[in-house]
């Protein structure tokens, strides 16, 4: 009977896959991903990660994890293994499945999904799995530290300079979607702005009125955050309101800039935790509404199953399909972020350490759904539309007449009446040229919304979505920023002492500021490129992102094999190949290929051949020369991050040769097995 | 009734509301005559450690 049942899932499985990448017709319902979604998973979860928790990691439920030997009541403490899921999915889960996804529908409909659904049940579902259950064995200790007990110094220096260069080309890339999202948009300013003093007074609301009831603190922010949606509204009808909050990409950049320092730097109960709240809350609520919206409505897809633009001439970002669809899709599909968090707080809490294939398995897979959601809320505008809100001026044509112009002459027929009408909808003056992908999944997510719950209310709903991703980003920006200060103060601290201290006001202000820096300079850069920024900062935090799930796998791979389970180390070891050749792919054409919207070094060849020619006009020949040594400078970054990549490959080798030809490698970290009988009495 | 009650645990739980009561039971498990913190100390000490390492992701 369950036999058959697993059959049959499997043979809907493969009709729903078949169909999608098989069907040619002008639309396809959005309930074929959804099925075959539902189906890889739960075959990817009741056969794949029960073998690998059993067989490869050989999970021990009778062997008493860090949360039993060394509870505290604190961090340390068993906990029930679906509240450890959603803990554990709240902090995986931030903006970039959502973005990621809507910029690879460039490629159809078809290339993103299929990469994401095997990505997740075969790579970053098992990344973050195996990585959570190699922490919980060394008592929740972190992937840096793991990589230097288990392979070395080199591994582990390695994986601090991976973060945190991450770290800042995440922030950068995050706070120039939220940028992109304000920009000359009064009412999605006025209420991302409405956002920081209701988290403020939240967090005011939780130590001073009523200490720790983060229930009922969040409820009265997620209502006092809807009034900011209607408010918002408000503001974009009143003249002289409506004039205040009418701002360009400069200042707006230079607003999130001074909020990452000021949140960096101001205790964290004040804003940090109380917006970590709000962004939770918000972000299960909606992802729960968005999966209902899509059953209910089941839309169809628009866009094609695959486009003309596999061959890199896309509009959104240069470059073809392989390797570029598995960079711009790491969230989602695998994402070496979640080793990070998978390595820190999640393992401390674990109860039973066969409890890693729901937290670890289970949470990726949802994350991967999530993704999914994007990709469907993407796909069902019209291309032509979708198009339009993503394409940059420097690509399509600065004017309405010559954007529909171009992108209608691509076969995605587009009008400018038809925009015009969509942004009055909308409640926005204009869509042409959002982009960032925040604004275009913002259409998707209203038109859903509206449809399944009442039409009429589209601006509210776009611009509540907006809110939705704004809390994100600037969540991810603020934590990110203060983790980066953190590691940077731990690295200066062996320069001089004094910079070393957490809690030195100067320290604190100094790595702050540097951090802030690093990141504020890609941000602005990316606002006064032409070509929308995004193009040259997605593609670098995808390689950087996938260069972290490499060090993870690596220090996975790394450790099965010094535990004898060599004939099992391709389970970390294909993933690990793959991320190898696509980042390895992506950064050798990003620094050398010819085609300028593609590598690095011909568009600051080009750019600086204009420069001299004098055919740049004034304003583009003043910040021509930024551009130049930022394209430069990204190249150089590029080949860091796949130099750093290969150094850890090459040390993970080398220790596992001298493991098979029994020659001496660094102990193993693992602690002591203790029985669960003995912790209980 | 009794499925409602504990749907409302598992929220409190998931909003970390009732981190303070795990604490309390714990102390006086562990450490029993000391006093403990004050909610208010409790809590602000617990959002100190919690942003302290990776939290989030993108």
């Amino acid at each position: 009977m369950r036999k058959s049942l697993w059959i049959l899932v499997a043979l809907i499985g493969a009709f729903a896959v078949g169909g999608i990448a098989l069907h040619r017709g002008e639309t396809i319902n959005a309930m074929w991903l959804v099925v075959a979604a539902i189906c890889v998973y739960a075959i990817g979860y009741r056969f794949y990660s029960a073998w690998v928790v059993a067989r490869v990691l050989s999970a021990d439920a009778s062997r008493a994890t860090p949360a039993l030997r060394l509870n505290n009541g604190r961090d340390f403490m068993p906990t029930h293994r679906w509240i450890v899921f959603g803990h554990h999915f709240a902090a995986i889960a931030g903006p970039g499945p959502l973005i990621g996804p809507t910029l690879a529908a460039q490629f159809g409909y078809l290339p993103g999904t299929l990469w994401i659904l095997v990505g997740a049940v075969l790579g970053g579902c098992v990344q973050d799995m195996t990585i959570l259950f190699l922490s919980t064995r060394r008592d929740g200790r972190s992937l840096g530290q793991m990589a230097r007990d288990e392979l070395g110094p080199v591994g582990g220096l390695a994986a601090i300079i991976g973060t945190l260069t991450i770290m800042i080309i995440l922030i950068a890339v995050l706070g120039l979607v939220v940028v992109n999202a304000m920009k000359h948009s009064p009412w999605a300013t006025a209420t991302v702005f409405a956002t920081i003093p209701i988290a403020v007074l939240i967090g005011l609301y939780l130590r001073n009125l009523r200490p720790g009831r983060v229930l009922e603190g969040s409820l009265i922010g997620i209502a006092l955050l809807l009034f900011a949606v209607v408010g918002g509204g408000w503001v974009d009808h009143h003249p002289t309101l409506r004039a205040l909050f009418d701002m360009d990409s400069k200042p707006l950049a230079w607003f999130v800039i001074g909020y990452g320092f000021i949140a960096a730097v101001l205790p964290v109960w004040l804003l940090l935790a109380p917006r970590d709240y709000l962004s939770t809350f918000l972000k299960l609520g909606t992802v729960l509404l968005l999966a209902i919206a899509v059953v209910i409505m089941s839309p169809d897809i628009k866009m094609p199953a695959v486009t003309q633009f596999i061959d890199g001439s896309g509009p959104i970002f240069g470059g073809a399909l392989f390797p570029f669809v598995f960079i711009t899709i790491a969230c989602g599909a695998i994402s070496g972020f979640h080793a990070l968090v998978s390595s820190g707080t999640t393992p401390k809490l674990i109860g039973s350490e066969t409890d890693v294939r729901l937290i670890g398995y289970g949470s990726m897979m949802l994350e991967s759904a999530v993704a999914i959601m994007a990709m469907i809320a993407a796909t069902l505008l019209d291309p032509g539309v979708y198009f339009a809100i993503n394409s940059g001026p420097g690509v399509v044509g600065a004017t309405a007449d010559a954007a529909v112009a171009t992108i209608s002459s691509w076969g995605f027929p587009v009008t400018a009446e038809q925009m015009h009408t969509l942004a009055r909808e909308m409640g926005e003056t204009t869509l042409f040229a959002r982009t960032g992908g925040a604004p275009s999944l913002a259409v998707g997510m209203a038109s859903i919304f509206s449809s399944a719950f009442g039409q009429g209310l589209l601006a509210l709903w776009y611009h509540f979505a907006i809110m939705f991703e704004a809390v994100f980003i600037l969540t991810t920006l603020d934590a990110g920023t203060r983790v980066g200060r953190f590691m940077l103060q731990d690295a200066l601290g062996h320069v001089w002492k004094p910079l070393g201290q957490t809690s030195w006001y100067p320290s604190v202000l100094f790595a702050s500021g540097l951090v802030v820096a690093g990141w504020g300079y890609f941000l602005y850069i990316g606002v006064v490129d032409p070509n929308g920024g995004i193009n040259i900062l997605w593609p670098l935090f995808g390689i950087a992102n996938q260069l972290l799930a490499g060090i993870a796998l690596c220090v996975a791979t790394g450790i099965l094999v010094k535990h004898g389970k060599l004939r099992y180390a391709w389970v970390t070891g294909v993933p690990l190949a793959w991320l190898a050749i696509v980042t390895t792919t992506a950064t050798w054409q990003k620094v050398v290929s010819p085609d300028v919207r593609v590598g690095f070094l011909a568009a600051a060849e080009q750019l600086a051949n204009k420069l001299a020619s004098g055919a740049l006009s004034p304003e583009q020949a003043a910040v021509a020369p930024q551009l130049i040594f930022n394209q430069r400078l990204d190249a150089a970054l590029a080949m860091l991050l796949t130099a750093i990549l290969w150094i850890v490959i090459a040390d993970m080798l080398r220790v596992s040769w001298r493991v098979v030809k029994g020659l001496p490698v660094p102990p193993s970290s693992e602690a002591p097995a203790v029985a669960l009988a003995e912790v209980r009495t | 009734m009794k499925r409602l009650r504990e749907l409302w645990k598992l929220v409190r739980a998931l909003a970390t509301d009732d981190a303070y009561e795990r604490y309390l039971v714990h102390h006086a498990a562990a450490h029993g005559g000391a006093t403990p913190l004050s909610r208010r100390e409790f809590y602000l000490g617990e959002q100190q450690r919690k942003w302290t390492g990776v939290s989030r992701c993108c």
